[in-house]
């Protein structure tokens, strides 16, 4: 018992809590969104496993680096900064042109605070919630969340990353029947891809907020406002 | 003519499965504090009758009790208009939620975009009483997380299989409520009542079951006055000490 009490108050190591957070399996609302999939699978731009990859290849390099730049930053501040907080909310919100991704950004960040809270508690979520009512943007709210459970900005780059990629992914295998296992032989694939967009976002991580890099990604933009008024979704986004 | 519509449990007796008190909060609300609602999850396989049972009980419940309504189903303007149309309720008071196909994750393992879509409402329609939390159509295993819901219906149906109570399941083994649907079209189907409603009771013990036909009792009367005698018990000062 003395062994299992000792262990209970140690501090978790950095890779067993970025495993813990990178789980798809994390409640934080992301299994519900598809990353813009679903509306290519509509338009026929995403329908097998080479199109699905270049996707893929493409939304890491555009709206996954900003975020992973984005999340980074914000874990380098820390989670108790607010001013800083909320000028990097600001600049994400003005690279964010599709209200329609704003607003599920912003979902998605208060999600994550609800679980944020209770597993790794803080001062500064009860502010946040109060400040932003209808959520910080879930890049913002990640690099928070990576900051108060130790973790390093790279880290939270490459957490950042990692749901730009296997998000979209995941909703293909579902929303097109892919062979799983194929589709995660791609995403395996995309990984020297990732690791290298994460080291490059990490070295935005002390810069100046409206430095951080602005890649779009005008296809998602404007397919996400067209997904949000169809009658039938199965996703979120 | 006695399967139609009957509770066969008193609603008073003790439940098999003991549950917190409704009252129990497991997660602080991530915003203003509301009166808190009663939620109550309907869940059950597709087809089963739950969009139309949500519908019945808005119809019914409405003129007593401030109610809205979330709905996981798949969700088209069809449906909003049904449950428009067949209830009392604004518009406002209707919110869909988008499950990414997965129904079940929703309403269990991650309940993040369901908690959004409740407290929305709790702040947009404050003060609620009761807030009905629809699944989407899933299959047996299927059970609302006690972190979303104080207490939960599951919907099954006669044209589903007489054999579906046997096979038993969490959600017809522990669900507050068990409803099978739809005994008007047993005969059309070749389904047991008794069959159902013995399995249903050897599944359940003493935990209550209601028979329903929403063709014969639109007002779906049985199911209504369990839920307000469950929102009487949940609002029933707590004994003190």
């Amino acid at each position: 018992m003395t062994v299992r009490n000792r262990d209970a108050a140690a501090s978790p190591g950095p890779t067993s809590t970025l495993l813990l957070l990178a789980d798809g399996r994390f409640p934080a609302g992301g299994y519900a969104h598809s990353g813009g999939v679903e509306a290519a699978v509509a338009a026929g731009r995403v329908h097998d496993l080479s199109t699905l990859e270049s996707f893929l290849t493409g939304r890491a390099a555009t709206t996954g680096a900003v975020a992973a730049a984005f999340c980074a930053a914000t874990c380098a501040r820390g989670s108790s900064d607010i001013q800083a907080i909320a000028e990097l909310d600001a600049e994400l919100d003005a690279r964010t042109p599709s209200a329609a991704l704003r607003a599920a950004s912003r979902k998605l960040g208060r999600q994550l605070l609800r679980a944020t809270r209770v597993v790794w508690p803080h001062p500064a979520w009860e502010c946040l919630a109060t400040t932003y009512p209808v959520g910080l943007h879930q890049p913002i709210m990640l690099g928070a969340t990576a900051a108060a459970a130790a973790l390093t900005p790279r880290s939270a780059a490459l957490l950042a990353l990692q749901e730009a990629v296997i998000g979209p992914a995941t909703a293909a295998v579902r929303l097109l029947g892919l062979d799983p296992v194929a589709v995660h032989a791609a995403v395996a694939r995309l990984l020297p891809l990732v690791d290298h967009l994460a080291a490059a976002a990490t070295e935005y991580a002390h810069g100046s907020p409206e430095d951080l890099p602005c890649h779009s990604a005008v296809l998602l933009d404007i397919s996400a406002e067209h997904h949000a008024t169809w009658e039938v979704r199965l996703f979120a986004s | 003519m006695r399967h139609e519509s009957s509770i066969s449990a008193a609603t008073d007796e003790s439940p098999v499965i003991a549950h917190p008190h409704p009252h129990d909060d497991r997660a602080e609300p991530l915003g203003p504090r509301h009166e808190r609602a009663l939620r109550i999850g309907i869940g059950g396989p597709v087809g089963s009758g739950k969009t139309a049972l949500v519908a019945a009980l808005c119809r019914t419940l409405a003129d007593t009790l401030r109610l809205a309504v979330v709905t996981n189903d798949i969700y088209t303007t069809e449906d909003a208009d049904f449950l428009l149309r067949h209830s009392v309720l604004p518009a406002s008071h209707i919110r869909a939620v988008e499950t990414g196909c997965c129904p079940h994750t929703a309403i269990r393992d991650d309940i993040s975009a369901n908690l959004e879509a409740v407290e929305e409402l709790e702040a947009a329609a404050a003060p609620l009483d009761l807030i009905l939390i629809e699944s989407g159509g899933d299959n047996l295993t299927a059970t609302f997380s006690r972190g979303l819901v104080d207490l939960q219906i599951f919907v099954i149906d006669v044209s589903g299989g007489d054999k579906i109570p046997r096979k038993g399941g969490p959600g017809i083994t522990t669900a507050d409520l068990l409803v099978i649907n739809k005994t008007d079209l047993a005969s059309l189907v070749n389904a047991d009542l008794t069959v159902m409603e013995n399995d249903a009771k050897a599944r359940r013990g003493n935990a209550p079951l209601c028979m329903l036909s929403l063709v014969r009792d639109p007002q779906a009367t049985d199911v209504a006055t369990w839920v307000c005698h469950q929102l009487a018990t949940a609002t029933a000062p707590e004994p003190s000490g």
